[in-house]
């Protein structure tokens, strides 16, 4: 390889070249001198003949180099110089890059996970998800069926549900979350077992028919230690025993992409696993997850939805009760078709659009500083130019510059969004749930990251090509660099103001966001979390059916009580504000006959508790009495109501004790007790109806334990843990304080603050970044002018308004248009924030203030350097 | 005003056609090695003052020849007792020459005949 060879021994040849030019001058003014001329003369003659010495070596020399990339290196290396000349706008540069493209790179990431990449099974294009209205589990199990065996369309159609189980394999028991499938799930799907065998549609024969268990590799991996001997193994769920068949592939935990299962059953078992025994044939509940189908080949989704919908009439017809006017159609798989896919989608296409916009003011800005700081050089360029270099040589050595940096800025920012990104795949926003983010990046993002990068290196070094195409370095180095600065509006000037816009409108947006954050950490949830522990406890899992469930309860209660330290214990069926929602039930005023939906009075929040659950959540009685154990089933039915449910549905707040209700049945309720206003479902939502009945009358087996007590959480957990292992020590228990398990209910505010705060950050650095691009292009520019004002008695304000007000100008309308639509924006927020509000004085005095704040600091160095302006030196220089 | 560096005739070595410089050069030191600035006067005077070489052009093109090994350097002490880097030609390098010279002699000839062909001989 004689090109390596010639890269590192290049130093030679160039020497003995500049050595051959010296004796050849030499030789040549020995022979001038031979004819009688003058040494000093004869050396000069000789030189002069030769012509330019250090252009003809460089053209010597090019004939050795590898052409480009050696020429490029030089650049490199003139740029990497430059560079450590003004270290402060290099890094303001990288990093301004570097945030850009690695909020680029990020959302890419997210993008390219949940919606370009198909999912990890073969032919995937070939999967739909088959939908059926827009609940999200709309199909009963009937219907599957049916669906299966009419349609004509598709190789076959697979079904799932997801519940939760108790799952014991002879020592603690654990919680898993799991998919219940129809038995060809994993062969509709042409997923192949990593170890063992799946179950398949012949395993299916009847109900309860196949006590299988497939395992996912990550669930194998953490609770069964890679152990391949679990084939074949017997485990307990929800204390009926199941055989491990196999473990499925690693990366496949189900068809939805954010939810991590960790077992997959066979749905014929699901009376083993609920306990319900109706459910599986009952044509009018619609409780299946999701129905998934591979389309035959040949057949188009148009066709195939045509064919649901004969099926579908044929439902219609024959089970009019059952089925709802809602028509069939296909969507993409992954994330639960439309429901979530369409937000989603929308969602991502919405940040992706903003990272863009980010990345394009982005390189607005460091164009304007490029143009600012071509500017400055013009004298140099200028110099360069009148020495023969030529102006392909020196946009080269700009765009050097700038790709440079923006490959720096693409470099920090893709290893920043990898990071983020590992961060965003590990993290479980809801601890009770197994969702996930899967966006771990791959090829595709390092791609963009750096296209993204080269493109805008390119982008923001075009900037100031015309300002070199055009100088004439005659007259920039007799006249000094004072091109005419143009005073009208450039796309410069309107992207800075468009940039500081969005810049204000994010600013006012996280303020109004943190404020209403802070707002709703303090607010009255109508409970007090503080100094409460939650126990999650699921009865059906232990195994516990019919009456020795409430009896169950009360030992388990009372035992709780018992603790030392312990305050209070009461149940309630679901805890208010925890995801996904409070169950409901209608209700009429008692003077209703007719009890049909229409005539509802309301549709209101629906508790089952035990009598000291208010004292134990904290929730305040305003009237009446509360609940106690002697209203069990035999006593006449009671209720507890909170004041909205009075004055909505009862008429009165004041006599709303002892007055009635009916339920959906007729039963005729009579409210014993009032107490306080709560939030059920979200913080953001109005006020909401809520009534409380007491545990023994409308008995759940589900229930969540509510433990007051001051004593140290840890502590407390371990002894409450300990009593409930002496009740049952098969029982799945999952204690939290309930101030951590309202993470939940905050999680959009905070989602929404912290995301909005970032790209506040991002919008904030961009305008300091731009309003100084600007600022100091407009003071370099202006720097002899300046001088002269000064020479001639302008004060340093005049100076200052000279150079900087066309920035503060373009400052002030930003922020205005910013202002203003960030209070328009912040009603949309309101949705999202609790007590998000605009008319909040603190958060427009800081918007007004952290938008001059920026000025000030962005414009700090230009107005330094037009206060130093001395007319003097200036004068000498020219 | 510095002097303006004029050639004795009024002829230049910049509008020689391309590979023209080359063959002279090879052609040069086909007769006797010599350095860079015998190489010059050898031109020079062998084309009686018609042709100039620049040293511009020279040096540039003798690194081309070098790099393709059709001429090799060394350094030595020349008669006039001077250190110079002497080029010599290579094997390669006269295989290069004779095609050269040839494919010149037909092109000449072609010219010729464009120019005047009622003076055109045939072989």
């Amino acid at each position: 390889m004689n090109w390596i060879r010639n890269i590192f021994r290049r130093g030679k040849p160039y020497d003995d070249l500049s050595e051959e030019i010296r004796l050849h001058i030499e030789e040549r003014a020995e022979q001038l001198m031979g004819e009688g001329m003058s040494p000093e003369e004869a050396q000069r003659k000789a030189r002069v003949a030769f012509g330019n010495r250090t252009v003809l070596e460089e053209r010597s020399r090019e004939v050795w180099r590898w052409p480009t990339l050696e020429s490029i290196w030089a650049d490199v290396r003139f740029a990497l110089r430059g560079m450590r000349k003004s270290p402060g706008s290099t890094i303001a540069a990288v990093l301004t890059l570097a945030m850009a493209i690695g909020a680029n790179a990020v959302v890419f990431g997210a993008l390219n996970a949940l919606i370009l990449l198909p999912l990890n099974v073969p032919q995937a294009e070939r999967l739909f998800v088959i939908q059926h209205g827009s609940d999200v589990a709309s199909h009963s199990y009937p219907d599957y069926l049916d669906l299966r065996q009419r349609n004509r369309s598709f190789d076959d159609v697979a079904v799932f549900a997801i519940s939760q189980s108790g799952l014991d394999t002879g020592k603690d028991p654990s919680n898993v979350w799991e998919y219940e499938t129809s038995g060809n799930y994993f062969d509709t799907l042409r997923v192949h077992p990593y170890l063992g065998r799946f179950f398949h549609a012949s395993d299916e024969h009847g109900p309860n028919s196949a006590p299988y268990v497939v395992l996912t590799y990550a669930y194998w991996h953490s609770h069964f230690q890679d152990d391949r001997t679990v084939v074949g193994r017997v485990v307990r769920l929800n204390r009926h025993p199941f055989t491990i068949l196999g473990v499925a592939p690693p990366g496949f935990q189900g068809t939805i992409l954010f939810f991590a299962s960790d077992i997959f059953v066979p749905i014929v078992n699901h009376e083993q696993l609920s306990g319900d025994k109706m459910i599986l044939n009952a044509r009018g509940n619609h409780w299946m997850f999701e129905m998934v189908a591979r389309l035959k080949p040949g057949i188009a989704p148009a066709q195939a939805t045509a064919d649901l919908t004969s099926v579908d009439s044929y439902l219609k017809k024959n089970y009019p009760k059952e089925e709802s006017n809602d028509a069939y159609t296909l969507a993409r798989p992954g994330l639960h078709g439309d429901y979530m896919g369409r937000p989603m989608r929308a969602f991502l296409t919405g940040l992706m659009l903003l990272s863009g916009l980010i990345l394009l003011a982005a390189c607005a800005n460091l164009g304007s500083l490029f143009a600012a700081r071509a500017a400055d050089r013009s004298r140099e360029v200028a110099l360069r130019l009148a020495l023969g270099s030529s102006r392909n040589r020196i946009l080269r050595q700009l765009f050097t510059e700038s790709l440079l940096l923006s490959l720096a800025g693409g470099v920090a920012g893709l290893v920043a969004s990898i990071l983020l990104l590992r961060r965003l795949s590990a993290w479980q926003p809801f601890p009770r749930f197994p969702l996930h983010v899967p966006v771990s990046p791959d090829i595709k993002v390092y791609l963009v990251a750096l296209v993204l990068a080269l493109v805008s290196g390119i982008l923001f070094g075009i900037v100031p090509v015309r300002q070199i195409l055009r100088a004439n370095p005659y007259e920039i180095v007799k006249a000094g660099s004072t091109g005419a600065f143009g005073r009208r509006i450039t796309v410069r000037d309107v992207l800075l103001v468009v940039q500081i816009a969005i810049c204000a409108v994010l600013v006012t947006s996280s303020m109004v966001a943190v404020r209403g954050l802070m707002r709703s950490m303090h607010s009255n949830f109508g409970f007090e979390p503080r100094n409460a522990m939650l126990v999650d406890t699921d009865l059906t899992a232990a195994g516990y059916t019919g009456e020795r469930v409430p009896a169950m309860q009360r030992r388990i209660i009372d035992d709780l009580q018992a603790i030392p330290g312990v305050d209070s214990v009461g149940s309630v069926n679901y805890p208010p504000l925890e995801p996904p929602g409070t169950w409901q039930g209608l209700v009429y005023t008692d003077t209703t006959a007719d009890l049909s939906p229409s005539n509802a009075a309301a549709d209101p929040n629906m508790f089952n508790v035990s009598p000291d659950y208010f004292r134990a959540s904290g929730t305040s009685l305003l009237a009446g009495r509360a609940l106690t154990w002697r209203d069990d089933a035999n006593a006449p039915r009671v209720a507890v109501v909170n004041r909205e449910f009075a004055s909505k549905i009862l008429g009165s707040v004041p006599d709303a004790v002892g007055r009635y209700f009916k339920l959906r049945d007729g039963t005729r309720v009579r409210v014993v007790g009032l107490v306080e206003d709560g939030k059920y479902v979200s913080l953001t939502e109005s006020q909401q109806p809520a009534m409380f009945f007491p545990l023994l009358q409308s008995p759940a087996s589900w229930t969540w334990l509510v433990v007051r007590s001051s004593r140290d959480p840890q502590q407390l957990a371990a002894s409450m843990r300990s009593t409930l292992r002496d009740i049952d020590p098969g029982m799945v228990v999952a204690i939290r304080p309930w101030s951590t398990e309202l993470g939940g209910a905050l999680f959009p505010s905070r989602m929404a603050t912290i995301s909005l705060g970032v790209l506040g950050m991002m919008g904030a650095m961009l305008s300091i970044t731009g309003i100084f691009g600007m600022a100091a292009y407009s003071v370099s520019k202006r720097f002899k002018e300046l001088g002269i004002r000064v020479a001639l008695g302008a004060k340093k304000k005049e100076v200052l308004q000279a150079a900087l007000g066309r920035a503060f100008k373009l400052l002030a309308i930003g922020s205005g248009v910013g202002l203003v639509l960030g209070l328009l924006a912040t009603k949309v927020l309101a949705f999202i924030v609790y007590q998000a509000t605009p008319r909040d004085p603190l958060v427009l005095a800081g918007v007004v203030l952290a938008m001059a704040a920026l000025g000030l600091l962005a414009t700090w160095i230009p107005a330094q350097r037009a206060l130093s302006v001395n007319p003097l030196v200036l004068l000498r220089e020219e | 005003m510095p002097e303006v560096n004029k050639p004795m005739t009024e002829t230049t070595s910049r509008d020689l056609f391309p590979g023209a410089l080359e063959m002279m050069i090879l052609e040069s030191l086909r007769r006797q090695p010599s350095h860079g600035y015998a190489l010059v006067q050898h031109i020079q005077q062998r084309s009686k003052n018609l042709l100039q070489v620049e040293e511009g052009s020279l040096y540039p093109a003798l690194q081309r020849l070098l790099k393709a090994k059709l001429v090799k350097a060394q350094w030595d002490v020349s008669p006039a007792n001077r250190r110079v880097r002497t080029y010599n030609i290579t094997t390669s390098g006269l295989r290069r020459l004779d095609e050269q010279i040839s494919s010149f002699e037909q092109m000449f000839e072609g010219i010729a005949l464009v120019l005047n062909p009622s003076n055109a001989t045939t072989h």
